[in-house]
């Protein structure tokens, strides 16, 4: 059996996942013009300042849109299972799994992020139904 | 300002090579069929090529390396994307006078060859999607399912796309899917694959290469292949395909600038089109596209592929050849097998039954919102 994928973390998102490693959701947010942003970029691509610093995301947020997975990329993945983008409350979207019943699964969904350690350096961020 | 300098190029060949669930041949002998095919439909000889952009996925020849094949001799070399990017650059290399003549190929065989995964092109490895067993149908169908809860197009509406691009195949000899009708219930009762799309609603994974070759107005002249010109063409692209979500209200209009500025180009709007070979990786990427250029308003999409609309013999013909659904799907031939389609389609080489008669102006396009981008390009019958 073949192991899920595991992301491998750059420079530039290494806080992210050092950040869901700690239970912490971590994404960047412009010193300029207070824009969230994820994923990371070396600027902010709202008004392209390079001043983003990494904060703290509350984590809680409601699902944009989402799809049930019934044929997976990967025989490491168990079918059925919900991706999902969810929309954060701080105002930026992510992608991830949303671990629920796939019949719960909704748009306008209130959700909340939690974290799985995948390996000895990974967690990987999911979010659950709040 | 100077006329707009692809008005003077024109695609003189276009060819398909065979397509194939997989082909048993090596990649390279698939490569050169494509070249060869092309060069035969333009009535050209290797010897009148000055520009290359000859490529392949998994040997991954690159254009600078088939340039070789042409004895050594200085040519012009192509580096952009395949597909309607390499089209556009070949377009301006020949109307800049930096060459005359350009042979474009591309070519895909033994590439999706464990088929306990999805096909290698439709994961594409990225730190932020790929840990979360996503991939193209699943992208893709992110952005299907805003649309469906925005504007309440059903699963009915993408079925009836599959149906109809389908049932454009099933005429089509060339085409993999050759002889084989779906109903919509068909579509809608094959398996699910990310929901809401099923296995019909998805292109198909297959082996494959094509060829065009383009070249000046005088050079058209001369030939005996009927010339198909270049009206217009431009890109819209929002960033790299696979990584970052695909957020319907920020991505949904792709395709929507660079459709703007081809019809800009020579003067033409979306009713003078004939014939659309809309780039069709998910039933629901052609209801987005003809929303975002312009064929019916934002929303109407679902309603507006209804009634045969998009059918040959309807108000629109979509995929005319049988698109990535039915035609083929090979990776990245299928970029330029659009283009093709509507060289086809106006010279009056597809068969009758997907001939749409009088056909004068076609539209290609590459590409769609959940990739993050869309290319698109004009082509005429008479030339600008």
């Amino acid at each position: 059996m073949s192991e899920r994928p595991l992301p491998r973390p750059t420079l530039l998102s290494q806080p992210h996942w050092d950040g869901c490693r700690e239970g912490v959701l971590r994404v960047q947010r412009c010193r300029s013009c207070s824009a969230y942003q994820f994923i990371p970029q070396p600027v902010c691509s709202a008004c392209f300042s390079d001043g983003v610093d990494w904060v703290a995301s509350q984590g809680h947020g409601s699902v944009y849109s989402f799809t049930i997975v019934q044929r997976a990329p990967h025989p490491a993945f168990t079918t059925p299972y919900v991706v999902a983008i969810v929309s954060l409350d701080e105002g930026f979207e992510m992608l991830a799994n949303l671990e629920c019943e796939p019949a719960r699964a909704a748009i306008g969904l209130r959700v909340r992020v939690a974290f799985r350690s995948a390996s000895e350096t990974i967690a990987l961020p999911y979010f659950v139904p709040l | 300002m100077p006329a707009n300098p692809l008005h003077g190029v024109a695609i003189v060949g276009a060819y398909n090579t065979k397509q194939a669930r997989t082909l048993g041949i090596p990649e390279t002998e698939l490569l050169l069929d494509a070249m060869r095919g092309a060069l035969r439909s333009a009535g050209l000889a290797l010897a009148d090529i000055d520009g290359v952009h000859c490529t392949s996925s998994m040997r991954g020849w690159r254009p600078r390396e088939t340039a070789m094949w042409l004895g050594g001799r200085p040519v012009w070399t192509g580096s952009s994307d395949v597909g309607i990017p390499a089209l556009l650059e070949a377009a301006l290399a020949i109307a800049s006078g930096q060459c005359t003549t350009v042979l474009i190929a591309t070519a895909q065989a033994g590439e999706y060859t464990n088929r306990d995964e999805t096909a290698p092109w439709t994961k594409p490895s990225h730190e932020f999607t790929e840990c979360f067993g996503l991939f193209t149908a699943a992208e893709f169908a992110l952005i299907a399912r805003r649309h469906m809860y925005l504007y309440g197009t059903r699963r009915e509406d993408l079925a009836e796309v599959a149906a109809t691009i389908r049932n454009h195949g099933a005429l089509n000899p060339e085409a993999l899917m050759y002889g084989r009708h779906v109903s919509r219930a068909d579509v809608l009762a094959s398996r699910p694959i990310a929901e809401p799309f099923h296995l019909l609603d998805c292109a198909l994974t297959n082996e494959g290469g094509a060829g065009l070759v383009l070249t000046s107005a005088e050079r058209a002249r001369d030939l005996p292949a009927t010339p198909i010109w270049l009206l217009g063409g431009a890109l819209d692209r929002c960033g790299m395909s696979y990584v970052t979500p695909p957020v319907w209200e920020r991505y949904g209009d792709v395709g929507a600038r660079a459709a703007k500025l081809a019809f800009g180009q020579c003067g033409l709007a979306p009713p003078d089109v004939d014939a659309a070979e809309l780039y069709d990786p998910f039933s629901f990427e052609v209801i987005r596209q003809l929303e975002a250029f312009g064929f019916c308003a934002r929303g109407e999409g679902g309603p507006f592929v209804r009634d045969g609309r998009i059918s040959v013999g309807g108000q629109l013909p979509v995929a005319t050849n049988g698109g990535l659904l039915s035609f083929s799907h090979a990776g990245l031939a299928q970029l330029l097998q659009k283009p093709i389609a509507a060289v086809q389609q106006l010279r009056g080489e597809l068969p009758s039954a997907l001939t749409v008669p009088g056909a004068r102006i076609a539209l290609a396009t590459n590409g769609g919102a959940g990739a993050l981008f869309c290319d698109v390009l004009l082509l005429g019958k008479e030339r600008a």
